[in-house]
Order: C-alpha cells, then structure tokens, then sequence
C-alpha cells in the first residue's frame, strides 16, 4: 500500500511540473501567444498611454479618454442591470456580515454579552460572518465585477442578461435562506459548508444561471485572444460549481474522510474561487488605470496555470497531524511550497506594473485599493506556504494566527481589490462621479488602520497561544488570560473596518440616489448618452 | 489563451486531478477503517446532543483531535487522550474535527468530566468554575423556575450565580442531550497498529505509543 501511494504522490508532482515545464517551452517556441498585442485586448485603439480613473482624475484626462467610449458604453449597458443588483446586494451582505463579524469578536472577550439571544450566540455569530461574507458579499460582488469586466474583454455585450437577474435573485435568496437557518441553528456543521444542503440547490441554481451568460457572452466574443482576466473568472466559474455540488452531496462522506472533503473544499473555495476573483480584478483594473498593459503577459500563463495545479491540492494542510494518512498531508505541504511559483508570476505582472507608474498609485484611490489588495495577495500566500510547513504550522496550528491570516487574505487581498473595483466602475456604468471623494479616503484609512490592526493583534495572539499550546508546562487558564488584550485589540480593529464599510455603503448609496440632472455627468459619456 | 474550451476542459482537468488526489483516495484508504472494538454507535439521545454541538457552534472553538507525542507533550499533558485515528471517528457525521483550541480538546471530555452536574453548571455560566473562562453562556438552554418540579434537573451554582429571589436554574432538553453527548466522548482505548498507520505520522520521529497516556481521564 505505502509504496503504491508513494508512487502516486510522486506522479502527482511530477505531473504539475511535467505540464509547467511543457507550459514554459510552448510559450518560449511561440506555440501560444501572449505578448504584447495580446496584454493590450483590454485597450481600444489609442487608448493606451492615457490613463483611466474616473473616480479620482480629473481635467486634461478626461478630455482624453473622451473619444473611446462611445463603444464601451454600450458594451456596458446590456449588463448594467444585472451588475448593478449583484453589486448593491453584495455592499449589503458586506455590512450585515461585518455586523457579525464584531459581535463574535466582541463575545470572545465579553462571553455573558447578549449570552441569551440564541441566533447571535458566539458559535452562530461567527458562523453567520463567514458565510455572508464568502456567500454574499465577496461571491456576489465578485461575480457582479466578472460580469462587468467580461463583456468588456470580449468587445461584445453581456448575453442573456435576464438569465443573470434571474441567477442573482436565487443566489441571494440561497445566502438569506441559509443566514436564517445557521440563526436558528440549522446547520449542516462542516466549516465553509454549514448552510443546509437543501438550501444549497437554490445556490446552486443560481450560480449556474450567473454562469451561463458569462460563458455564452466568451463563445461570441469579438475579441480572438481571451484577456487573462477572462481565465480567471470563467475558470472559477467552472471550478466553484464542481467544489459545491461534490462537497454538499449529502450522505457521501462521513467520519474522518468528510474532513478530508471539507478542507478540499474549503481552501479550494479561497483557491479556486475568491483568488480568481481578486486576481482576475486586478489583471483588469491595473493596467487600465494606468493605460499600460501588464508588464511580462508571458508570465501570466504560468501564474495562472500554476494556480491551478498547485492550489487545487493544498487543502489537507489544514489537517496536518490530524487523523488524516500522512502522505496526503505530505502531498498538500508540497503543493503548497510549491504555490510560490504561481504567486510570484502573477507579482511580477501586477507590481512591477504598478511600481514603474507610481504617480497613478498617488493619484487614483481606485488603484490604490487594487494595488494594495494584489500586494497582499503575495503576502498572503508566502505566508500561507511558510504556514504549510510542519515546524511553522505545529505553532500556527489551532490558533487565533490562521485567523489572521485567512482575514490577511479573503480580507486584505480579495474585499480590497473589490473595493477599488466597484470604486472604479462604477462611474462608468452610472456615467456619473462619486459625490463625495473624500469619503473614498475615509474608507481607506479605516479599513487599512482597522486591518493593520487586527492582523497584528491576532498574529501576535497565535504566536503566543501556539507557543504555549505545545509546551506542556503551560495551562490553558494563563493561555485563555494572556489573550484577552489581543481579542480586544481584535474588536477595535475589525470595528474600524466596519466604520469604513458604512462609509461606503452610504457613499454608494449617495451615488445611487443622485439624480442624473442634477450631478455632474462624467463627461466621457455624453457622447454614448447622445448615441 | 485563445480558445474557450480548452480553457474550461483543462480547468476541470486538473480539479478532477486533485479531487482524485485529495478526495478518492484518501477515503478509498480510510474508509476501509473498522469501527475500534470498544466504540460504541452514538444513542438517539447523544445524536441530539451533538445536533446541538453543531447548532451552537462549539466546535469553532473546541477541536476533537489530540495531537501525538511525537508533535506535543501538551495535549497528553492536559489529558485530552492519545493521538486519535480514522477508526475513532467512525460513527461521525458531519465530522468535528475543528480547527481552533480558544477552548480544550474535547475527543476524550467524558473520560476527564464524567459529572453531569458540572457539564450543566458549566454550560449556564461557565465562571461559576472558571473565573478566567471566555466560554460563553448558555442561558437560553435552561430555564428558571419558581420551584422545580419532580423531574426536573437542578443546576448545581455558588450563591452569585443563584437567580434571586430562591428561585431555580433547570436545564432543558437541550441541554442535558448536549451533556449526553459530552459524556460520550471517550476514545480512551488503545488504537491498533493498523489503524495509527493511517493517521498523519509526519512529526513522529519514534514508533507512537499505543497506550493511552496514565494521567488521561
């Protein structure tokens, strides 16, 4: 037995470089092309070398990309509905979920709180956040952003747009159903899969008809070449219907097994899912800010090709030293040292990008949002492989550090470069300006001071609670004392992130509200409003 | 990249690749597992309990999975019990493994807390016990009466804890299935050889003990 699984672990890895390596020589013999004709598919003609930031330039730019929208607009308004439903559904997940988000980290330290309200218990409380948050307001926004950057990449508008009403109006009715039923303490009990599979189906449903539109709107694209945005976003969008309908068949796996199924599903849910989202994101947004492609296109084949090898099997490291047999453990270590290849192509596409222009990272608060998202992208995943390693994860293991770090993730990285994202579409679906940009700066600086916050405080907390949870000296009264002041800085931190998320609610809000007379247009649209 | 179903059959590809790796064949390894002799299937009353387990989320805090000693000496130091193994998890469903020690493992709580009064004293206020405890409460798992009546199970509490006015603290159903349960909870046996071939040996440098540590339960 031990020799056959030796065997095929073996082949697992050298399968993924096997293909790397095949990768690598086909884009060097010029078998695929993904050179600079092709980084500039999300340009039109005589765009690049302007930049494009409605929601922060102003005056000469302006006038500049005053020319080329015409087209655009008009890409844009077949799925401006659709868009515009997910995206204010997901701001309003974000706050609910950020709602809970505090109310659990304030139970950790003041556990009588509210301790007779069974729905916002500690256990359902957190419970709740992690599932608005990843089902509602990061799958949703997301999805919302794919469909807006999509029919713009293919230089063809949004197919079957009331296919996508449709599959945002069950998607949503999935989250609230399932939010009702974790309240109420109807849960299927596996972590990331706790809404009841029989809710599930009306996820479900709703992904694939949000689905639908995007792949058909890729088949009749107009453009030859699919932007690496495009991989991302329809790959996630094959990927995450698979991980879902596998993981909630109900009755397929039980026991120590189902962990193993969980911790697929689970990772590959940040992998497979919320990382295509952010990175594919950013792909877009960078370099269309600045009016340059992305530094090394080339290279963006590899990183997304090892994403898909390596991370799709790092899940089990959540298991290490667990009831779990050791060679997938093993398996999953590997992969995950092995997840630096992918992380540092796609850093060399979006930093450099963005370090070689650096006046537009100072001057676009959209860019700003992205840029800092992708960097923390890198962060996260260098700290995520270092976390895989057995030494390292023997302390992180069980603490309040992985905490911290899936926030340094799903947080920092993907809500970040959503924030900019919608920051800077939104002036082009609406055609008008953020009222108020101050108020995009006051989001800033609450949620990054917040966040820098809660990752030190937690951080911190798991270096000290892991230290002393593996030394048997310790007791597990001062290990609960000495965390105290950490949870606490904790509360503060993610209390700030919620402020600036109510100041961004409200803006959009603003935004919505205004009436199209009486704001200042953008004038880069009034041609497409005259057409 | 300039075709889309390549793209998409590739994308699936190398999930099914990892689905093989991280799903079929760990559960066509582990699901060969026999229950351990001394294992017994959870009671219709203890399946409640761990409904109830799963409803209030205990396991965001509590894992049910004590590490070996090759990694640690400090879970058998605590007395959470050996390193468990696929077997011990045989009638688990959904599994609770957990991930998060805010609070004790608890694979092995009914051999180190076999009092019921405690659980239930525990359950109401968790610093009648504990001073330092950030457990939350669980009030809403019992009721406070006038006076109880014969059935009734009475929560044990120092005099701060008492409700005023020489009333008492009884539990609900809930809450004695969920104490039912904890009390379960007892992997305290010995593992056999073949089933600790299947747990993650990657931190131990010597052959694992087969023998619950003495100062367990």
């Amino acid at each position: 037995m031990t020799p056959i699984l030796g065997i095929l672990l073996a082949t697992s890895f050298v399968a993924s470089l096997v293909a790397l390596g095949i990768l690598i020589w086909a884009v060097a013999n010029n078998l695929i092309f993904a050179g600079k004709a092709e980084a500039s598919t999300i340009f039109m003609e005589g765009e690049i070398g302007h930049p494009d930031d409605s929601a922060s330039f102003g005056g000469e730019n302006e006038a500049q990309s005053h020319r080329f929208d015409v087209l655009r607009a008009g890409i844009d308004r077949a799925g401006k509905g659709p868009v515009m439903v997910l995206v204010t559904a997901g701001i309003l997940w974000l706050l609910i979920g950020s709602v809970f988000g505090v109310i659990a980290s304030l139970k950790l330290h003041w556990p009588d709180w509210l301790a007779d309200i069974a729905p916002i218990t500690f256990g359902r409380a957190r419970t709740l956040h992690l599932n608005i948050v990843a089902y509602g307001w990061l799958s949703v926004t997301g999805i919302g952003v794919a469909l807006w950057v999509l029919p713009r990449i293919f230089h063809t508008p949004l197919r079957r747009p009331n296919m996508a009403y449709l599959g945002a109006f069950l998607w949503t009715l999935g989250v609230l159903g399932g939010t009702l039923a974790i309240a109420s303490g109807w849960s299927d009990g596996i972590e990331w899969l706790e809404f009841p599979w029989q809710i599930d189906i009306l996820l479900a449903a709703g992904g694939f008809f949000l689905a639908w539109p995007a792949i058909e709107t890729a088949a009749r694209r107009k453009s030859r070449h699919i932007y690496v945005s495009g991989w991302y976003f329809l790959a996630g969008m094959v990927w995450f219907p698979f991980l879902f309908l596998v993981a909630n068949i109900p009755g397929l796996h039980m026991g120590a097994q189902q962990a193993t199924v969980n911790w697929w599903f689970a990772h590959n849910v940040l992998g497979l899912w919320l990382t295509p989202i952010g990175v594919g994101a950013a792909y877009y947004v960078i370099p269309k800010i600045i009016g340059k492609p992305v530094f090394s296109y080339s290279v963006s084949l590899l990183g997304f090709w090892g994403l898909a090898l390596f991370y799709s099997q790092v899940g089990i490291h959540h298991l290490m030293g667990g009831p779990i047999p050791t060679w997938a453990v093993t398996l999953s270590v590997v992969h995950s040292i092995m997840m630096f290849v992918p992380v540092i192509a796609v850093a060399i596409n979006q930093h450099v990008t963005v370090a070689n222009n650096m006046w537009a990272f100072k001057q676009s608060m959209a860019l700003r949002f992205v840029w800092i998202g992708a960097l923390m992208y890198t962060l996260s995943s260098f700290q995520g492989s270092l976390e895989a390693l057995r030494s390292m994860n023997s302390i992180t293991h069980f603490t309040h550090y992985t905490v911290g770090h899936a926030h340094l993730g799903a947080y920092a990285f993907v809500s970040l470069v959503l924030f900019g994202t919608v920051y800077y579409m939104m002036p082009h679906i609406l055609g008008r300006r953020w009222p108020y940009p101050k108020l995009i700066q006051t989001h800033f600086w609450l949620v990054v001071v917040g966040f820098a916050i809660y990752f030190v405080s937690l951080t911190t907390a798991g270096i000290l609670q892991g230290t002393a949870l593996m030394d048997p000296g310790s007791s597990f009264a001062e290990i609960t004392k000495t965390m105290v002041p950490y949870l606490e800085g904790r509360s503060i931190g993610g209390t700030l992130m919620t402020l600036g998320h109510f100041v961004f609610a409200a803006h959009f809000a603003l935004l919505l509200l205004q009436k199209e007379g009486r704001s200042k247009a953008v004038d880069t649209f009034a041609p497409a409003e005259a057409s | 990249m300039n075709k889309l179903l390549p793209l998409l059959i590739g994308a699936i590809g190398v999930l099914l690749l990892a689905t093989l790796m991280l799903v079929i064949l760990p559960a066509w390894q582990m699901r060969t597992a026999e229950p351990p002799q001394r294992l017994q299937p959870y009671t219709e009353q203890q399946l409640l309990g761990r409904q109830q387990y799963v409803a209030n989320g205990c396991i965001y805090c509590h894992s049910q999975q004590p590490r070996s000693t090759g990694q640690t000496l400090f879970d058998g130091a605590q007395g959470w019990g050996r390193a468990s193994t696929p077997g011990d998890y045989f009638y688990d469903a959904p599994h609770l493994l957990g991930t998060m020690r805010t609070g004790p493992d608890l694979l092995n709580i009914g051999a180190r807390m076999k009092s019921r009064d405690w659980h239930l004293t525990h359950l109401y206020q968790p610093r009648a016990i504990f001073d330092w405890s950030l457990m939350p409460s669980y009030p809403y798992m019992f009721e406070v009466k006038d006076e109880a009546a014969p059935d009734d199970v009475v929560v044990r509490l120092p005099a701060q804890f008492q409700p005023s006015g020489g009333r008492v603290v009884v539990a609900r159903e809930e809450a004695l299935d969920l104490v039912d349960y904890l009390l379960s909870l007892d992997r305290t046996y010995p593992a056999s050889e073949g089933e600790l071939q299947k747990r993650d040996r990657g931190y131990d440098h010597r052959p694992e003990t087969t023998e619950t540590p003495s100062n367990a339960g």
